[in-house]
Parts: C-alpha cells; sequence; structure tokens
C-alpha cells in the first residue's frame, strides 16, 4: 500500500465549505486538550459558543471584541487579495493608535462632529504611512514584503514603548500610559451599560466599503488579477506596480483605523498592550474568512466569541484562558491545511498482482 | 539463458493513466523489438510523453504492467529505470548549463568524493567515439546549441548503460540538418544493438528513421504497424482519426498598406543577453507573415516588445503612424494591436472566470455609473462563447477550460475588436486537430478582413500554410524572407540554421 498526495482543482462546494471543515476538526482537536484537564469537551463548547451569546452584556461585548478583529481582518483582506502579503498589520495598528492618541490630546472643545472624523483621518494616514517603506522596497526593489512588514511591527511596539516611558509618560501616576485624550475625540456608546462603541459600526461600514470594492468597481476586479497572477495581469494592461502600491497602503490605513478604535472606543489613552496581537490574529480572519467580506465578518465574530468563552471557561471549568488562544492558534492551522488539501487529494494505492508498480 | 533471445527489449501492457477527468492512457500496450526504433506517433495531447513518463519512473500508471526483456519490472522512479537499462531524454533538458559536458555526464555517479578531471574527460570522450557521438568532454553546456545539448542527453543516458533510449519529440527543437545528424547517429547506435523509442508527431520524420510505428490517439492505441508496410496519408488517418482539411486561404489581395513597421529594432533576454540585434520587418494590412524560426532565437522578446509587455532598446516598432517601442500593453491595445500570447496561461487569470478574463483588457468599457455593469459583462461573454463556440459557461473559471477552448477564449477577446494588427505566438500549440483547424481558419478570415498579422510559430507547416511571406528569425536577426510560394523545407532549414540568404542562392 501507498499513499499519494495528488493535485487537483477544488470545486465550488468544497471552498465553501473549508470553515466548516477547519471549525470541526479544530473542536476535535481542542477536545483533547480539554480532556486531559479533565473537562467534558462539550461542556467547553457550550460555554465557548453558546454562552456568551445567551446573555445580553456578554453577547455585546463579543461584538466589542469583534470590532477590531474585522478591521485588521479587511486590512489583511485587502492586501491578500492583491497579491501583497502584509504581515504588518500590528504595527500599522499601533501608528494609528498612536496618531490618535496624538491627535486626540489636541482636540479639547472640538466639536465630536469634526474631532471623530480628524481621529480617524489620523489613524488611517498613520497606518498608511507605516505601510509605505515596505510598499515602496517591494514596488520599486523586489524586497519581500512578508519579511519587511513584520519586522516593522517591533519597530512600532517599541516606538510607542519607548514613548510611552519617555515624553508621554503619565504625568500623575508615573505609569508607562499617555494622558487620556479630550472627551469630544471619545467614540460615542451604541448600547447603554455596554462597552459596544462607534467603533463597531466603523468595522461595519469598512466591511460593506470592502465588498463593494471586490463586487462592484473595476479596482477591484484589477486587484485580483494581480494578485491571482501578476504576468497575466500585466499582460492585461493592469498596472501592477501601482495595484500593489495602492492595496499595501489602504491595507495599512485600515489596520490604522482599527488602532483608532481601541484608542477612542476602549482605553481613552495610549498604553504599551493596545493590542494583544489583532493584526496578527487579523490574517487568521481573512484566511478563514477567504478573502469575502461575509467571511471575514462571520470569522471575525467567531473568533470574538472564543475569546469571549473563554473567560467564562476559565472561571466556570478552571482551566487556564489561554485555552482560547489555543484554540485560534489551531484553528488557524487547520484552516491552512484544509485550503492546502482542497488543491490536493491524498490517494491510497493498494497494490495487485496486475498494477505497473507492484508492492516493494 | 532465455532472456538473450527473447524478442522484445520493452512491453508495456494495457497502462491506464489518469489526470482528473483527461484519460491520458486508456489500457496501451506497447511492445519495443530489441534494436528497432520504435515511434510512438500522435497528435499533441494524445498521450506520448505521459506513457513515457511511466516507463521511466517520472509518472506511476493507475493499473497495467511492464516487463523488460520479458521479465516484469516495477519502476518507480528514474533510478529504478536507470538500473533496468532505460534512458530517457525528456522534452526539456536536465543539465546543469554552467557545468561542462563531463560533469553533467558523471554527475551523481561519482563513487569517491574526490573526482579525477582528467581521467573523467578521457572515459566520456571514450564513450562518445565508441558511440559516435561528436562532443568536447570539456565543453561548458551553456556554450553549447540545442542540438550538441541533446547529444549531452543522449550520452549520459548511454553512459549509464542505457540499453533502450526513450526521445521526447527530439526534433521539435533542431534544424532540419540537425535532424538529419540526429538520424544518423540514431541509425549507428541502432546498429550497436540499442533499442530506440521515438516520439514524434511528424510524419516524415517517422516514416524515415522508424522501423515500427505506435499510434496514439486520444490516450488510446490507434494503429501499430511495420513502418515498410505503410505510408504518411494511412499514419495521419490514424493520428486524427479523419482526413484533415486544411485551411483554405484565399489568394492574397492587392498589396495593402504597412500597418506593423519594426526597425532596427533591439533588445536584452531576461539575463542581459543581446536577444535582438536589429530586427526589420513590415507587415501589410491584409497579409499573413509568418516568423519562422528555431526557438530561442529571440521570437519571445520580440512577441513580448510587441505585446506591450517587453523591454525594448534601440529601434523602433511602429503601427500606423503610432510609436510603441516602448508602450505598456495597455498603449499597444490603444494603438490598435490584438495579441495572442505564445502561453496561453500567461494571458488570462485561471482563477477569475471567463466572463471576467474576456473583459479584464477594457474593464472601464463595462462599466454604468462608475459601477461595473456584471449583466453585461454577462451577456458579453455569453455572445461571445455562442460566436466563437466555445465550451465553457461564463462563469467557468478559466482554468478549468482545455487548451483549444481557453485559446478560443483568448481569440475571441482578441478579435472581437477587430484590430488593425494582430501579434500571434505559437497559435495551435498544444491543440487538438479541431481546435487547431478552428483558429487558423480565424486567422485566415482576419487577414480577409484586412489585419495586417504577425504569426510567430515553431511549427513550420503552420507557417507554410498560412504564410503569404515568411521571415526567418535567426540570433535576433531576419536571415531572409522568402514569399509563400519560394518557401520549401530546405530553404527555411538552411535561414533557420544561420546560412545567409545569399549563400542560399548558391546552395538552391
Ligand atoms: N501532469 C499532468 N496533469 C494533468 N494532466 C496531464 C498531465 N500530464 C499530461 N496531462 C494530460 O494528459 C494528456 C496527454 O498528455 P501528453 O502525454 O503530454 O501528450 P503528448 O506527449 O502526446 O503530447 C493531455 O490531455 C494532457 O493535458
Ligand atoms: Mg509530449
Amino acid at each position: 500500500m501507498q499513499i499519494r498526495i495528488e493535485h487537483r482543482p477544488s470545486p465550488l462546494w468544497l471552498r465553501t465549505l473549508i470553515p466548516a471543515i477547519a471549525i470541526l476538526s479544530t473542536f476535535l482537536l481542542t477536545s483533547i486538550l480539554a480532556l486531559l484537564v479533565n473537562v467534558n469537551p462539550l461542556e467547553a463548547g457550550y460555554y465557548f459558543v453558546i454562552k456568551p451569546l445567551s446573555g445580553r452584556t456578554s453577547a455585546l461585548e463579543v461584538l466589542v471584541k469583534m470590532t477590531p478583529l474585522a478591521l485588521t481582518g479587511v486590512a489583511v483582506a485587502f492586501a491578500f487579495a492583491g497579491g501583497y502579503f502584509n504581515i504588518g498589520a500590528e504595527g500599522q495598528l499601533y501608528a494609528g493608535a498612536t496618531a490618535a492618541t496624538a491627535a486626540g490630546l489636541h482636540l479639547h472643545g472640538v466639536t465630536p462632529w469634526l474631532a471623530l472624523p480628524i481621529m480617524l483621518a489620523a489613524g488611517f494616514v498613520a497606518g498608511m504611512a507605516w505601510a509605505l517603506v515596505p510598499a515602496l522596497l517591494k514596488v520599486r526593489l523586489g524586497i519581500d514584503e512578508v519579511v519587511t512588514t513584520l519586522l516593522l511591527n517591533y519597530v512600532a511596539i517599541f516606538g510607542v514603548s519607548a514613548l510611552l516611558n519617555g515624553p508621554w509618560r503619565n504625568p500623575v501616576s508615573q505609569w508607562p500610559q499617555s494622558p487620556d485624550i479630550a472627551a469630544t475625540a471619545i467614540f460615542p456608546r451604541l448600547v447603554p451599560r455596554s462597552r459596544l462603541h462607534f467603533g463597531f459600526l466603523v468595522a461595519l461600514a469598512v466591511l460593506i466599503l470592502f465588498w463593494f470594492v471586490m463586487r462592484w468597481t473595476a479596482f477591484g476586479l484589477r486587484m485580483r488579477a494581480v494578485g491571482l497572477s501578476a504576468t497575466a495581469a500585466d499582460f492585461a494592461g493592469i498596472p501592477v506596480p501601482r495595484t500593489l502600491l495602492t492595496c499595501a497602503l489602504v491595507s495599512g490605513g485600515i489596520a490604522g483605523l482599527a488602532g483608532v478604535s481601541e484608542i477612542a472606543g476602549i482605553h481613552y489613552h495610549l498604553i504599551d498592550a493596545i493590542s494583544p496581537g489583532y493584526g496578527y490574529t487579523g490574517i487568521i480572519v481573512a484566511t478563514l474568512g477567504q478573502l469575502s467580506a461575509g467571511g471575514i465578518a462571520l470569522a471575525a465574530f467567531f473568533l470574538a466569541l472564543i475569546d469571549t468563552g473563554a473567560q467564562t471557561v476559565s472561571r466556570v471549568l478552571g482551566v487556564p484562558v489561554y485555552l482560547g488562544d489555543v484554540i485560534q492558534a489551531t484553528l488557524l492551522l487547520t484552516t491552512l491545511a484544509a485550503l492546502l488539501l482542497q488543491r490536493y487529494r491524498i490517494r491510497v494505492l493498494h497494490a495487485t498482482s496486475r498494477s505497473a508498480e507492484g508492492d516493494a | 539463458m532465455e532472456t538473450r533471445s527473447y524478442p522484445y527489449a520493452i512491453e508495456m501492457r494495457g497502462i491506464v493513466k489518469r489526470f482528473g477527468p483527461t484519460l491520458a492512457g486508456d489500457h496501451v500496450d506497447l511492445a519495443v523489438r530489441k534494436g528497432d526504433v520504435h515511434a510512438l506517433l500522435g497528435e499533441n495531447g494524445a498521450g506520448k510523453s505521459t506513457l513515457m513518463r511511466i516507463l521511466y519512473g517520472l509518472y506511476h500508471a493507475d493499473s497495467g504492467e511492464i516487463l523488460v526483456d520479458g521479465r516484469p519490472a516495477v519502476i518507480r522512479s528514474p533510478k529504478d529505470a536507470i538500473a533496468h537499462g532505460i534512458g530517457m531524454v525528456t522534452q526539456h533538458f536536465a543539465l546543469a548549463s554552467p557545468l561542462t559536458v563531463t560533469e553533467n555526464i558523471i554527475l551523481g555517479r561519482t563513487p569517491n568524493f574526490r573526482i579525477d578531471m582528467d581521467a573523467a574527460h578521457a572515459q566520456v570522450q571514450a564513450a562518445a567515439g565508441r558511440y559516435g557521438l561528436e562532443i568536447n568532454p570539456r565543453a561548458v553546456i551553456g556554450d553549447l546549441a540545442v542540438g550538441q545539448r541533446q547529444r549531452v542527453e543522449i550520452l549520459k543516458a548511454l553512459y549509464r548503460e542505457a540499453r533502450v533510449l526513450i526521445l521526447d519529440e527530439p526534433t521539435a527543437v533542431l534544424t532540419p540538418q540537425e535532424t538529419h545528424q540526429l538520424f544518423t547517429e540514431l541509425r549507428r547506435l541502432q546498429q550497436q544493438g540499442l533499442s530506440v523509442i521515438f516520439i514524434s508527431h511528424k510524419l516524415h520524420e517517422v516514416m524515415a528513421i522508424t522501423n515500427r510505428i505506435t499510434v496514439l490517439r486520444h490516450g488510446r492505441v490507434a494503429g501499430n504497424v511495420e513502418t515498410r508496410g505503410t505510408d504518411e496519408r494511412a499514419l495521419a488517418q490514424m493520428m486524427v482519426g479523419r482526413v484533415t482539411r486544411p485551411a483554405v486561404k484565399p489568394p492574397a489581395v492587392e498589396e495593402g498598406d504597412p500597418m506593423l513597421r519594426i526597425a532596427d529594432l533591439h533588445a536584452a533576454d531576461a539575463k542581459g543577453v543581446p536577444a535582438l540585434q536589429g530586427v526589420n520587418l513590415t507587415v501589410r494590412a491584409g497579409e499573413i507573415v509568418g516568423l519562422a524560426g528555431v526557438s530561442g532565437n529571440g521570437q519571445s522578446e520580440l512577441a513580448h516588445i510587441l505585446s506591450g509587455t517587453g523591454e525594448a532598446g534601440r529601434g523602433a516598432v511602429r503601427v500606423g503612424e503610432k510609436e510603441i517601442t516602448h508602450a505598456d500593453a495597455r498603449a499597444v491595445m490603444a494603438a490598435g494591436v490584438g495579441r495572442i500570447p505564445e502561453d496561453r496561461h500567461a494571458g488570462v487569470v485561471g482563477d477569475l472566470s471567463v466572463e471576467q478574463n474576456l473583459v479584464l483588457e477594457h474593464l472601464d468599457d463595462f462599466r454604468r455609473g462608475g459601477m461595473l455593469d456584471h449583466k453585461r459583462i454577462r451577456s458579453h461573454a455569453r455572445a461571445l462563447i455562442d460566436a466563437y463556440q466555445i465550451k465553457a459557461a461564463p462563469g467557468d473559471r478559466i482554468r478549468t477550460l482545455s487548451g483549444g477552448n481557453m485559446q478560443k477564449v483568448i481569440l475571441a477577446r482578441v478579435l472581437e475588436r477587430a484590430p488593425a494588427v494582430i501579434i500571434v505566438a505559437q497559435p495551435t500549440r498544444g491543440l487538438d486537430i479541431g481546435a487547431t483547424e478552428y483558429v487558423r481558419r480565424k486567422l485566415v478570415e482576419q487577414r480577409s478582413r484586412g489585419a495586417a498579422i504577425l504569426l510567430i510559430s515553431e511549427d513550420l507547416d503552420e507557417i507554410m500554410e498560412l504564410s503569404d511571406r515568411i521571415a526567418v528569425i535567426y540570433e535576433g536577426r531576419i536571415m531572409g524572407e522568402l514569399t509563400g510560394a519560394e518557401a520549401t523545407t530546405e530553404r527555411l532549414g538552411l535561414l533557420m540554421s544561420g546560412v545567409a540568404h545569399a549563400a542560399l542562392g548558391a546552395e538552391a
């Protein structure tokens, strides 16, 4: 007997099934972990995905957590769809958060009608700026963007750290955190007695815009062509470098918005840990959502759900919160595996006496 | 021993091989007698390479068996094949070009870490002499002509003690003169007892060099005959299953205006080596000019520049009065050039749909109020699918289409805009006979419409069938031009091998 992996084109139904397959195998795999710590996997599953949605507070909290994930998800997807592998959403988020804080500190007395757009614009531009150098290096010199965007994340994170331990150190508490932004720059709450804020609407708008661009604009189609085959796009007269540059910058800008949303919607000041890796989770969201707006919304919602559930599970069942992280990571791996395997098929060959291959 | 008298060197029985929906081998039987040159004849896509790749261990059959010298053989890899005395020269050579002939030949066969280079050269020299192959062991592969590289591949197989030699379309890359020399060498090897499996789709070659012929059609054996007892007509019949009808070309109309003018064009290839060294060529409205040449003599670079995807150096290209020497694809199209690329897969985005690929070059024409007009994109695709008899739905991803249908999509996309100039490269490579005929008929139609067509092809028959004029390119220069009536294989062959026009007069 012999096992072989063969190439095959993937049918559409299979591609749409990928998330379901990934989620199911993630459940099976993480069940093993649950069993190891003497927890009933089904019970854990209940607390992870059902319980958070059964109460008003926790259900809204899921949407709060979903907001930055949807934004970084779209940011990553926008780049990936154009064939630009932006791994730098995390750094671009930090850049956006820093710019939003800087702007917010100076918006005292400005009407929110003006303050909020300024906050958003500052974050978007900062995210774009942070994405600019790797994009230019890629387009002009052909330097791989995966490495450069990734490395700039650390520059951003440590840059923020330096800022908070230096000029922006809170003068009162001496904590490494900036002073609070102006009250008028704070995102309004959408629902009383919850943390759900205006940033959620921003995320929805960005999702809808992303869908619109991909589905209804010539630019969206050109961008997909570039992402799928730069050679063929070039042959068709599509300006490949310009398209890549646009993808990279818009992607950075959207990631910057995620930073704005965390500052103006949740923290009101800049801290070291403004993001627990939303930029990287955005890669999971975009991949899981197969670069489509609807898919990204679902994936962001699902990951937010697991994040929220992890708190409950750890409280009720006494397992570490890190189980949530393990699930997210496992989900990425199973999704990647499923995406890879959809393009291949595993065949088990049985040796027969008439086979040209026999059994060695 | 009894195997000594066993008549067959190789027997393949009931070989089945499937690639997804394609059945590339459908219970194929092949028996090669010892000391024969055995032809495997068939159209592109008939399954010849697949069958031989199975024999050489590159692919694995789904079922069937292989016998070497009458004994069942398990061949899982080229290593097994070599151990069974089978050698193969594939369509794409597997030689390391910075290394010398000797290094390539002994590569992977050196018993010790240290190599005595002088002894190795001598050994290779001796082997070359023994087999009658003229080779300088110290030459660097990169400096050799294609025909010489092929000889190195053959020697490499023989050096590994092959008793059966598989040659996959060996003449596709050769000039007629090089082909002639190859045949002389093969006859000598045959006399030394070597068995050769010779793959080709060229009838006259098969008639000239082989003893026995197995014809494949759509993965099945369509015939198995002695060469002496058959003729080209009968073989053609077996190959295509019906009599071929050449594209009917109406006589040339009166001379049209020069539409495409290439003057002293220079360019370098991807490695910076000069690929075009002063090309001069004019194509008039209403004529097809064929550009013949052995592959790698600058055709690709020329096609790329004319398509707006290449990098031109000195010189000028004009379409009508517009200069497009350094224009990008968009500007080239705007100047009225339609482009059918050499590599089909580089001309379409495989994972986009047929309808999307049909509009990709002119998306701005398919917008309404700034948004894509999906309805019109769909109806546009429907109309073209109808008009060009494309077997596909508008929403199918284009990479799921067969080569012929993909080519029809590209044709439709180009021709519907009635371009004044058409640049078409290798338009029928890899297509079946039906699609080939269709494509050629369309090109002739365009000529009647008044398009100026530059046909770049490595298929001499195609060039001779379609062209009003034939230019031959050699090492980046036009060696000469012949009218369709003047052109013969011999004259073209001489030009293709770099013998200039003046000398030609003396030869002819
Ligand atoms: N690796 C492969 N994957 C999928 N299809 C293949 C592969 N190799 C060959 N085929 C298909 O099998 C058929 C026979 O191909 P091939 O053996 O190359 O024909 P030939 O050498 O006679 O021109 C063709 O339809 C070709 O597209
Ligand atoms: Mg072949």
